[in-house]
């Protein structure tokens, strides 16, 4: 009992909540609560490219240009840039070059940090040894310069870094290519390898907030990789702090300790457990957006409308690898925000008798809300171009898959699978994006027709006729009288894929077609797509840029997966597709650009090279003391426009997590109880005067 | 002993090289070099030269285990990633992970958490099974006994799983005792440990309590203990000062072996409960296919192992004075 009360006054110690799993010397402060699943792999901006590493590269980094936070359509806006630079082309013997002036706004500081502090250059091994965090030596901050943006830019061709759009950048920026090979002949092994050293034909500097890059030939989607971190500014003195001895072994690098000018700046970086990211004291402040998307307005999104950001003091990242534990610490108040799991959608969400997702009760009496979008996203049953049976120009291979297409369906599949999250698609653009079109044109003709102001999937019989006009009548080869068998490539993930296969069988099962699966590890699975060794297999895409391109060159025969190792894993290849592309790629937005993508949408559904797909809905939860959330799903930098309702949010995890202490006290009221027969037998035998044999042990 | 000690751990080494040659062997099996690199070059615009890039960078342009281009037998067998990778293990240099993290100085971090949770769970454990096996074995063919056996089927039969996830919604979700998952440095750890603790020691009680109590019977049997009854001792004398002294020989020493692996921490205890330990570390490392890591955790794991099974050998003599160790 003893015990117990010391477990109870420890416990209590924690406040009026036990369960709070965070330090009672941050209660009630400014700070948003968060997760993290996996440890981010990289925060080098030259490196750095997944989604959960832009979670902090994101709110860190900043390059010339970012996205508007709440327009729809996603636009581009100046975030370091004075304006968003336009491309002057220009002829130099016979070629044609695009030169991009950025001008950067004047007197943007860097975040503190060792590295400007001219003594923490010269630092002593022992000096080293005894840090706990960089952040322990003086710290010291300048001016951001053109000169950062343009070291940055040589740093994407740093033959010890592996930055992948160095190859996509190589074929536009005037010398980059030859760059990384000078760059190879300079490097010496553990040596810094000063940049400013070596000039980059393509990228110069114009005056001290002025940079050009000069590209080969138009290449309009510039200007979104300009919003990326790939093309944020690097102060020298960060790259050559990190490069001192003994850094590397106290884990000090560029890629775990990022140096930004951002609204934020990693104060705590420990990626096994908590990843803190606190306000830049040297950030300069942003004005909130005073302009959205209709009804955002009416959500209180433009409340903050001209206020200067950010509005929070921290933010304190938990990595929570499993997901129950997180939608519990969520629904107990203690994450701001989430995302919702397969297993808890039922609990959070209702979904009417037309579709629409609403909140369940029990997240509405919690004020909850819930924000959906639809992700720039493709998930598609792809078919190998290469393959004998279901692959190539033939008209019987194409009737064959135009029938596959009819058959499968994807409104099924997302109402079993994905609880309705996602939408089918009919073209290779989600929604959202230029080139997308809802209704009657941007229906799918082959697989679907118009009926009662929607698209209806065609009949099944339909599907059957056009396997007949392949060969395939009753699914079997008209002239061998083989029946067809088709093989779904796929990973395995688990107990789970069983009903998932078994869906897809009873697809194919529609127009008698036999289907086998053939699961395989990821990896062998990606060894697959890169031989061309796959008959029909199942990809996604996310898109880096809200342009139709992005979509579009996943089926640009150049980009054949196979064949020159691109993104195009059906390794479909159509000469009209791909002129086609070549003119769209290059233009701007309009009537010409829209015609062209409804053409190319028009051999795509004839060619079916991907027979359907589906663009996933993404769903987020937010608290209702967190204001102005709103999901963005191109650009992650929504830190800086969040803020909290410190005190709400504490009265209402009171009110959550009072503790309940008397079924413990019954547990222990329990075990007292149980213990009297055990002492009423152990008195009875120490007075028993002889044993009867039957109890002795055997 | 000394002699035997030295011994035994000259035994370790062709033990660890063929562990390791194992784990390297299983892994390749899986993963080649070319699936790391793009693990960890990540899935979308990976082109072949980043990923020859890659591997030239960490070695793994280098055959896996013979290298037939090359000159000497020397350097055919050197010039291999299983040589390269593997000779600075046995000096416990054990590198970089494919993140680029310092190995040793992650293990020397993520070990304190492993061991806040494992060594808590060790004992306890230890105390509240040996207790409660003394108790059935006291009580032996009662009531208390039979349902204490059946009790410890029936929570034997259960998984680990359950223990947790039970747990946390039971005192964590439901009660609002502690927190569902976290981990805090100093005296805060106390609130994020003792929920997976009591899971940790609920979940092994009843497998080792079973045991115990076998262990107990069958000591009980021993003419020793008839004797001490004949000269008039009572039941709890027997059972305190015999019956356990003797039965604590074999769980000693099985508990010695265990010991040393307590710094590799828990697999599942700490996914779920949040704590950056060893464990997780694994996990993850196997996850992202970190072969650096794997083949570090895999070679301390089996260090640890001999060490514990060493310390066993050297605890048998410490508890049985009949023992010599030769």
């Amino acid at each position: 009992m003893r015990a117990l009360l010391v477990i109870v006054l420890l416990l209590g110690g924690c406040g009026e909540v036990w369960n709070d799993p965070y330090p009672a010397s941050e209660l009630g402060k400014n700070i948003l609560y968060s997760v993290f699943p996996d440890r981010p792999k990289h925060l080098d901006p030259a490196q750095s490219y997944a989604s959960d590493e832009a979670t902090f590269t994101r709110q860190i980094y900043e390059p010339p240009l970012q996205y508007h936070y709440l327009k729809r359509p996603y636009e581009l806006i100046p975030l370091t840039a004075v304006e968003i630079p336009r491309p002057r082309l220009v002829e130099k013997n016979g070629v044609t070059y695009s030169v991009y002036d950025i001008r950067i706004k004047p007197g943007i500081k860097f975040q503190p940090h060792p590295g400007f502090v001219p003594a923490n250059l010269g630092l002593n091994p022992q000096t080293t040894k005894n840090l706990k965090s960089p952040y322990d030596l003086p710290l010291g901050t300048r001016e951001l310069t053109a000169d950062d943006y343009i070291y940055q830019i040589k740093r994407l061709a740093h033959p010890q870094l592996h930055s992948p759009i160095f190859g996509l950048m190589a074929e536009y920026i005037v010398g980059l290519k030859e760059y990384a090979e000078v760059l190879k002949a300079a490097v010496k092994p553990g040596e810094w390898l000063d940049l400013r050293a070596h000039a980059l034909e393509g990228v110069s500097r114009v005056d001290q907030h002025t940079y050009r890059v000069t590209l080969k030939g138009p290449y309009p989607q510039f200007v979104y990789w300009l919003a990326m971190p790939f093309f944020a500014p690097m102060p020298w003195e960060a790259e050559k702090f990190f490069h001192q001895p003994g850094m590397a072994e106290k884990n000090f690098t560029l890629d775990w300790w990022p140096v930004g000018t951002g609204a934020f700046m990693l104060s705590e970086n420990d990626p096994n457990a908590r990843m803190v990211l606190a306000r830049n004291p040297h950030f300069r402040g942003e004005p909130y957006p005073s302009e959205g998307e209709p009804g955002d307005a009416a959500r209180g999104l433009l409340a903050d409308a001209g206020k200067t950001m950010p509005f929070l003091d921290k933010a304190v990242y938990t990595r929570e690898k499993e997901a129950i534990p997180l939608w519990n610490k969520f629904l107990q108040g203690y994450y701001d925000l989430s995302g919702i799991g397969s297993d808890s959608f039922d609990q959070a969400v209702r979904i009417s008798m037309d579709g629409e997702a609403g909140l369940s009760p029990e997240m509405e009496a919690r004020g909850i809300r819930l924000d959906t979008t639809i992700a720039p996203t493709i998930f598609y049953l792809g078919v190998n171009w290469l393959d004998p049976v279901v692959g190539g120009n033939s008209e019987r291979a194409r009737k064959l898959r135009q029938a596959i297409a009819i058959a499968v369906d994807w409104e099924e599949y997302l109402s079993i699978f994905a609880n309705g999250r996602g939408v089918p698609s009919h073209s290779p653009v989600a929604p959202g994006i230029f080139g997308y079109r809802d209704g009657v044109p941007g229906m799918n003709p082959v697989t679907h027709e118009w009926k009662e102001g929607k698209a209806h999937r065609r009949p099944i019989e339909a599907a059957k006729k056009l396997l007949a006009e392949a060969g395939y009548p009753d699914g079997r080869d008209a002239k061998t009288g083989q029946p067809l068998v088709l093989y779904l490539d796929t990973t395995s993930r688990g107990p789970g894929d069983k009903a998932v296969i078994d869906w897809w069988r009873k697809q194919f099962a529609k127009i008698s077609v036999q289907f086998e699966p053939r699961q395989t590890d990821w990896n062998r699975f990606q060894e697959k797509l890169r031989k061309g060794s796959t008959q029909l297999f199942i990809v996604g895409w996310s898109a880096d840029y809200p342009d139709p391109e992005n979509f579009m060159f996943l089926l640009h025969g150049p980009q054949s997966r196979a064949r020159h190792q691109g993104e195009n894993a059906a390794n479909y290849v159509n000469p009209e597709f791909d002129v086609l592309f070549e003119r769209m790629r290059n233009m701007p937005n309009g009537p010409e650009r829209q015609r062209i993508i409804d053409r190319m949408n028009e051999i795509f559904r004839r060619d079916a090279p991907w027979i359907g797909g589906f663009h996933p809905k993404n769903f987020a939860l937010f608290q209702s003391w967190l204001g102005n959330a709103k999901v963005n799903e191109i650009s992650d930098n929504k830190l800086k426009y969040l803020k909290v309702d410190a005190a709400s949010r504490e009265a209402l995890r009171r009110q959550w997590n009072r503790p309940v202490v008397w079924p413990l006290l019954i547990l222990f009221l329990l075990l007292a109880i149980s213990v009297i027969p055990a002492v009423r037998s152990y008195r009875r035998r120490e007075r028993m005067a002889a044993r009867p044999a039957s109890s002795q042990p055997t | 002993m000394l002699a035997y000690i030295v011994r035994r751990l000259l035994y370790a080494i062709p033990i660890l090289i063929g562990v390791n040659l194992l784990t390297f062997l299983l892994f390749f099996v899986v993963n080649t070099p070319d699936d790391m690199a793009r693990m960890q070059l990540g899935a979308k615009r990976v082109t072949p030269e980043a990923v020859e890039k890659w591997k030239a960078e960490r070695g793994y342009d280098l055959p896996l285990v013979w290298n037939s281009a090359a000159a000497s037998l020397f350097d055919k067998a050197g010039k291999t990633i299983f040589a390269q990778k593997s000779a600075k293990l046995f000096v416990f240099e054990f590198g970089y992970s494919e993140d680029k993290r310092d190995i040793a100085s992650e293990i020397r971090e993520r070990m304190w958490p492993s061991l806040a949770l494992a060594v808590p769970v060790f004992l306890v454990g230890l105390a509240v099974c040996v207790t409660f096996a003394l108790l059935m074995a006291f009580f032996r063919a009662t009531y208390l006994d039979l349902w204490g056996v059946v009790l410890c089927v029936a929570m034997m039969s259960v998984s680990t799983l359950f223990y947790i996830i039970g747990g946390q919604y039971i005192a964590s979700k439901t009660w609002h005792l502690v927190p569902i998952s976290g981990y805090a440095t100093g005296f805060d750890a106390f609130r994020f440990l003792v929920l997976p603790v009591v899971i940790g020691v609920i979940s092994g009680i009843g497998a080792s309590s079973r045991w115990y109590r076998t262990l107990f019977l069958e000591e009980m049997g021993r003419d020793y203990v008839r004797t001490a009854r004949a000269k008039g001792l009572s039941e709890t004398v027997v059972m305190f000062r015999h019956v356990l002294k003797n039965a604590m020989i074999p769980i000693l020493t099985g508990a010695v072996v265990v010991i040393p692996l307590l710094f590799l921490g828990s697999l599942l205890s700490e996914s779920f409960f949040g704590i950056p330990g060893l464990g997780s570390y694994t996990i993850d490392a196997i996850q992202s296919q970190d072969y650096a890591v794997v083949r570090a955790m895999v070679f301390l794991g089996s260090v640890f192992y001999i060490i514990g099974l060493i310390l066993t050998d050297i605890s048998y003599t410490l508890v049985d004075p009949r023992i010599r160790l030769e």
